[in-house]
């Protein structure tokens, strides 16, 4: 076994001991505070897999605001959780099926770092893979002839090196324009509900 | 919370850096990990970690609701607007070589730089106002020395919002 893969053994082995506590922990603080460190873990998994911006993300997003609007909910719920009800069997099975059914779904997934995987073989990934600030000292787009001739397949004008942004803002720039409009909803819906309620508007 | 006086130094020591760096996943987000999204969750921490120690009513004094809703939707428009533009000069929505069609891959840069700034924007002011709305009332508004314990709206909550007034239990979320 290498480092890197006892280096994953031993977080995903914390994460489902945290993920454990979650369930069992009857204050909801603490559980908040368990989650917390639960994105911390993962953060420092997706690091380990070389997934820097996902790591990010789960660090500051994760780990950081949810667990301050976590406590803000808590502020208006109160800290402890209800007693338990007897357990309620259709949820339990409707839950253990997902459970089965999404464990399933992982054979058939490729292994981690496999080349000859989907994510790896296709056009798309190449093209961002190879493209590098240095590469295109000249750049043209795929506007112009030269630029046909000289990046052919290269739809991105190799000019931004984390190719991760690259996707996300360039290949992907609809989707990430809706995931902001998204947000910027969900922001607007605090400010008509909340705010506008309070003042009685 | 007038007496946590080591919490307030550090809150405000630590607060322009926090800041900062926020800035400089954005701005960077093309070059190296990180981006709007990012840059935008760590702006608002650190005015989250400034309203959690001083109190929201001082956070509102640093960075005011009309304000904060503009960027809201300016960072929106501003996305939306970049790409608004390249469709009027003549290419395809969101095709950033139409902010410098003499050279595609700068315009690409500037393209994605707007763009990450718009969703830094969005996020940094959305999650300021999430945090404005949840907390307001709950929170003590004058940071907490005890005088606005008396207004706070008697409910069942009363016990639980005891147990975590920022005073004994909310600084660990500040990281």
């Amino acid at each position: 076994m290498s480092d890197f893969e006892l280096i994953n053994v031993i977080l995903l082995f914390m994460i489902t001991l945290v993920a454990l506590a979650v369930v069992a922990v009857r204050n909801l603080l603490a559980a908040g505070m368990l989650m917390s460190i639960y994105s911390f873990l993962m953060a420092l998994i997706w690091t380990n897999i070389d997934s820097i911006d996902v790591a990010f993300t789960e660090a500051a997003v994760g780990a950081g605001i949810s667990t301050v609007l976590f406590i803000g909910a808590l502020v208006h719920v109160g800290t402890e959780e209800k007693p338990l009800r007897p357990i309620h069997w259709p949820a339990l099975l409707v839950t253990a099926a997902t459970a089965v059914a999404l464990l399933y779904g992982t054979v058939g997934m490729p292994r981690f770092g496999d080349v000859t995987s989907p994510a790896n073989t296709s056009a798309v990934a190449a093209a961002y893979i190879e493209q590098n600030v240095e590469k295109s000292p000249d750049p043209a787009g795929h506007h112009t002839e030269a630029a046909a001739e000289s990046h052919e397949g290269d739809y991105f004008h190799g000019h931004v090196p984390n190719f991760v942004t690259a996707v996300i803002v360039s290949y992907r720039g609809y989707d990430t324009m809706y995931e902001t409009t998204v947000i910027f909803i969900a922001g607007l819906s605090m400010v008509l509900f909340l705010r506008m309620r309070k003042s009685g508007g | 919370m007038r007496e946590q006086s080591i919490l307030r130094v550090a809150a405000k020591m630590m607060t322009p850096f926090i800041l900062v760096f926020g800035l400089y996943v954005v701005f960077h987000g093309d070059i190296s990990p990180g981006g709007g999204f990012q840059g935008g969750v760590i702006i608002a921490s650190g005015f989250i970690l400034y309203g959690l120690v001083y109190g929201g009513a001082d956070m509102r004094r640093v960075i005011p609701r009309w304000l904060s809703d503009a960027l809201l939707a300016l960072g929106v428009l501003l996305y939306a607007g970049t790409g608004t533009f390249c469709l009027l000069a003549g290419y395809r929505f969101l095709d950033y070589t139409a902010l410098r069609p003499s050279s595609p891959g700068t315009g690409e840069v500037i393209g994605m730089t707007l763009v990450e700034y718009g969703v830094g924007f969005t996020v940094a002011m959305v999650m300021v106002t999430i945090y404005n709305e949840i907390s307001e009332g709950t929170v003590p508004e004058d940071g907490g020395d005890g005088s606005a314990t008396a207004e706070a709206p008697s409910s069942g909550a009363a016990a639980g919002r005891d147990a975590i007034r920022p005073g004994t239990a909310a600084p660990p979320s500040a990281a």
